[in-house]
């Protein structure tokens, strides 16, 4: 039933979808409003879709499937967070798609949970999980911004007036957006990293933990990265191309920790 | 639809001779006074702005020799005059009407000032009754088309001077304008004017700096600034977040080390320079830098032309509502032109048949209630089959070009005499009557 929702999810996500697209061409108020219910009636579906999964009793998201459903869901929020405080739907371009992607293939299937080893560390487990993906979806808004800003910064120093001008709001906005994302998510992602590593050490049946398991080292590399925006962007106002570089490096090293679910021995979800 | 239109506007006539029409506003009231008085106008209106003079009337047979009226009233030769009038009728002439109230013939196409003019123009006309009826309907309809092609089409949405560019810049910088610091750099009008531009947006604080101090502190104290000394200005500048600059320098004084200075110290918060200064006064290397935003008087100015370019696509929509509602506005009047006729028909024949009862009753002495009925019924009878196919036909023709020619001739025939819409009632005549016996 979960996956069901979900894909009733995911057909309103499309519009979305179809928006990030034409936005970057055309402004059309009527469309973004579209997009705009379509992404509310999608986040209600996805919202029944976690929770069903949450009183099934099983060990909550801890299929990667699953997990990118609660991203998907957590940056969807987000989204609808800025669209609040700054009636602007123009982050969109870059979160639907991604929302998009996530859902997508979250939906293809339902997967066996496989972490059934933590099953004395549940709490510390959703706790994890929770922080950590509110990191997560913080820092694509970020990197999301730090694109838009780029993008309005050339039209702007073009300074042929176009209409994308008209559809991005103001460069200091986007500016605000970013950063106060960036600063949001921060704690939540160094706290997600603690509570991680207090199942990893604590957890009995893992045995000893290797620190040099890929997926630890890119967690690591990608808090530095993390840090390094925040310190640099809090310091010298690093704004425009340079933050678009960090934004780009960071969002990288979240993929590239993501992906080392894939093949790391502690935080195996998809093989054995 | 008799109306008739005359005028002049920044297309068609010189300002010399707009001047000499031009009516100031005191005297407006008195203007259309002598319109109304003039021969074969039953109303009218002038409209007189620094763009147009345009008169506006209703008249009685759609052929008044408005030129005659500026002729006489202005005491200007025709030769001077006459080439540069336009003289719109009927139809075009409500059209042009709607044009203007929409601003598609203003100078700058789609600014809001003019339906404003229009309307005062119209409040006027209308305190000393020279606007009526038919003026009346077809000023509340262009007012009405006016704010529809304001509604549905951009066509005032884009600012067009230098001056509101550059605050639409600032504010697709900055957002809000709301506490920002402006810094004129070189006391001019032009930046003064954009200066009051950005302060009426909401920016808080300015500085200026001359190479007169004492030009500077005259500016600064406009607007409650504070002057700075020249040689300060690099220390200064970085506390700006729009920067005016419109200095007589021969060389850029704002150079790539200046930028990076103000960028370090404002912790790379972005800098808005507005350049209006020809030979430039921001080096082309300084605007490279991010977050140094520098706009120079070209790039205004072809934001101006842009802005006025997506005007003009917005007004051929503005033009198209304009036609739609010409044709709707001339059905609406012609309906209402038969109205008068076909009430004053059917009145004259009710009058004919009374006549006739009433004579017929004399010689037939005393009747029953029932043959009263009867030849009620009977008579009444008889007028409506006759009446029914001359109705239908005038309601037909209301609908087509050819209402004006039908109507002309219905009253001819019944020898009806219709004025406006309140038809006076003909009296029969007597050997008319007797002749149809």
């Amino acid at each position: 039933m979960s996956l069901l929702w979900l894909r009733f999810a995911l057909a309103c996500y499309f519009i979305g979808l179809v928006y990030a697209f034409v936005a970057l061409t055309r402004t059309s108020d009527l469309f973004s409003r579209i997009a705009l219910h379509a992404a509310s009636l999608g986040m209600v579906f996805h919202f029944v879709s976690i929770t069903e999964l949450f009183l099934s009793g099983q060990i909550v998201w801890a299929s990667v499937h699953n997990g990118e459903s609660l991203l998907a869901f957590l940056s969807m929020t987000f989204f609808m967070i800025i669209y609040t405080i700054y009636k602007t739907t123009s982050p969109g371009v870059v979160v639907f798609p991604v929302v998009f992607f996530l859902t997508f293939v979250a939906a293809l299937d339902q997967q066996p949970v496989l972490l059934t080893q933590f099953v004395s560390h549940k709490g510390w487990l959703i706790a994890h999980i929770m922080l950590i993906f509110t990191g997560y979806a913080a820092l694509l808004v970020s990197f999301g911004a730090s694109l838009l800003y780029l993008l309005q910064e050339r039209r702007l120093k073009a300074k042929k007036p176009t209409s994308l001008i008209a559809f991005l709001p103001a460069l200091e906005v986007i500016d605000q957006i970013g950063y106060r994302s960036l600063l949001l998510g921060f704690p939540f992602m160094t706290l997600g990293l603690i509570t991680g590593s207090v199942v990893a050490i604590t957890a009995p049946t893992i045995g000893r933990v290797d620190f040099l398991d890929p997926k630890i080292l890119l967690s690591v590399l990608m808090w530095a990265v993390y840090m390094l925006m925040v310190f640099t962007r809090w310091n010298s106002g690093w704004r425009g191309r340079r933050a678009a570089f960090l934004a780009t490096f960071a969002f990288v090293a979240a993929l590239a920790a993501w992906a080392a679910n894939y093949f790391s021995a502690i935080h195996r979800f998809a093989a054995s | 639809m008799r109306y008739q239109l005359i005028g002049v506007n920044h297309k068609s006539a010189p300002l010399e001779v707009r001047e000499r029409l031009a009516i100031p506003e005191s005297r407006l009231p008195d203007t259309c006074r002598d319109l109304t008085a003039y021969p074969g106008i039953e109303e009218g209106m002038v409209i007189s702005t620094c763009n147009r003079v345009e008169i506006v009337t209703h008249t009685t047979n759609g052929h008044a020799d408005l030129r005659g009226f500026l002729h006489d009233h202005f005491k200007i030769d025709p030769d001077d005059l006459d080439p540069h009038l336009y003289e719109f009728r009927e139809k075009d002439a409500v059209r042009h009407l709607f044009r203007v109230a929409a601003s598609l013939d203003s100078m700058v196409v789609g600014e809001a000032q003019i339906l404003g003019q229009v309307k005062e123009a119209y409040a006027t006309a209308r305190a000393v009754g020279a606007v009526r009826g038919q003026l009346d309907q077809l000023f509340s309809r262009a007012f009405a088309v006016a704010k529809r092609v304001r509604s549905e089409t951009a066509v005032g949405s884009s600012s067009v001077s230098i001056a509101s560019v550059a605050v639409e810049l600032a504010k697709k910088i900055f957002g809000t304008l709301e506490g920002k610091t402006v810094f004129i750099v070189g006391a001019g009008k032009m930046s003064e004017l954009a200066a009051r531009h950005l302060m009426a947006h909401g920016c808080a604080s300015i500085f200026v700096a001359n190479r007169t101090y004492e030009r500077a502190i005259g500016l600064a104290q406009k607007f409650d600034g504070q002057a700075i000394k020249f040689e300060d200005l690099y220390t200064t500048c970085d506390r700006a977040d729009i920067v005016i600059t419109s200095t007589g320098a021969p060389h850029a004084i704002f150079r790539r080390e200046h930028g990076e200075q103000f960028l370090s110290r404002r912790k790379n918060r972005p800098m808005f320079f507005i350049d209006i200064a020809v030979p430039r006064d921001v080096s082309q290397d300084m605007a490279k830098l991010d977050g140094i935003f520098a706009y120079d008087i070209d790039d205004l100015q072809q934001a101006v032309t842009s802005h006025v370019a997506d005007r003009r696509k917005e007004a051929e929509l503005a033009e198209a509502i304009i036609t739609s509602e010409v044709e709707k506005f001339e059905a609406r009047a012609q309906t209402l032109d038969v109205v008068p006729t076909i009430v004053s028909l059917q009145d004259h024949l009710e009058t004919i048949r009374q006549a006739e009862i009433d004579r017929v009753r004399g010689r037939m002495g005393l009747l029953t209630p029932e043959q009263e009925m009867a030849i009620e019924a009977l008579t009444r009878g008889i007028i409506n089959k006759v009446m029914h196919t001359p109705i239908t036909t005038l309601k037909t023709a209301a609908k087509e070009s050819e209402a004006t020619t039908v109507v002309d001739v219905v009253r001819r025939l019944f020898n009806l005499q219709v004025k406006g819409k309140s038809a006076e009632r003909p009296t029969p005549n007597k050997d008319e009557v007797g002749s149809r016996q």
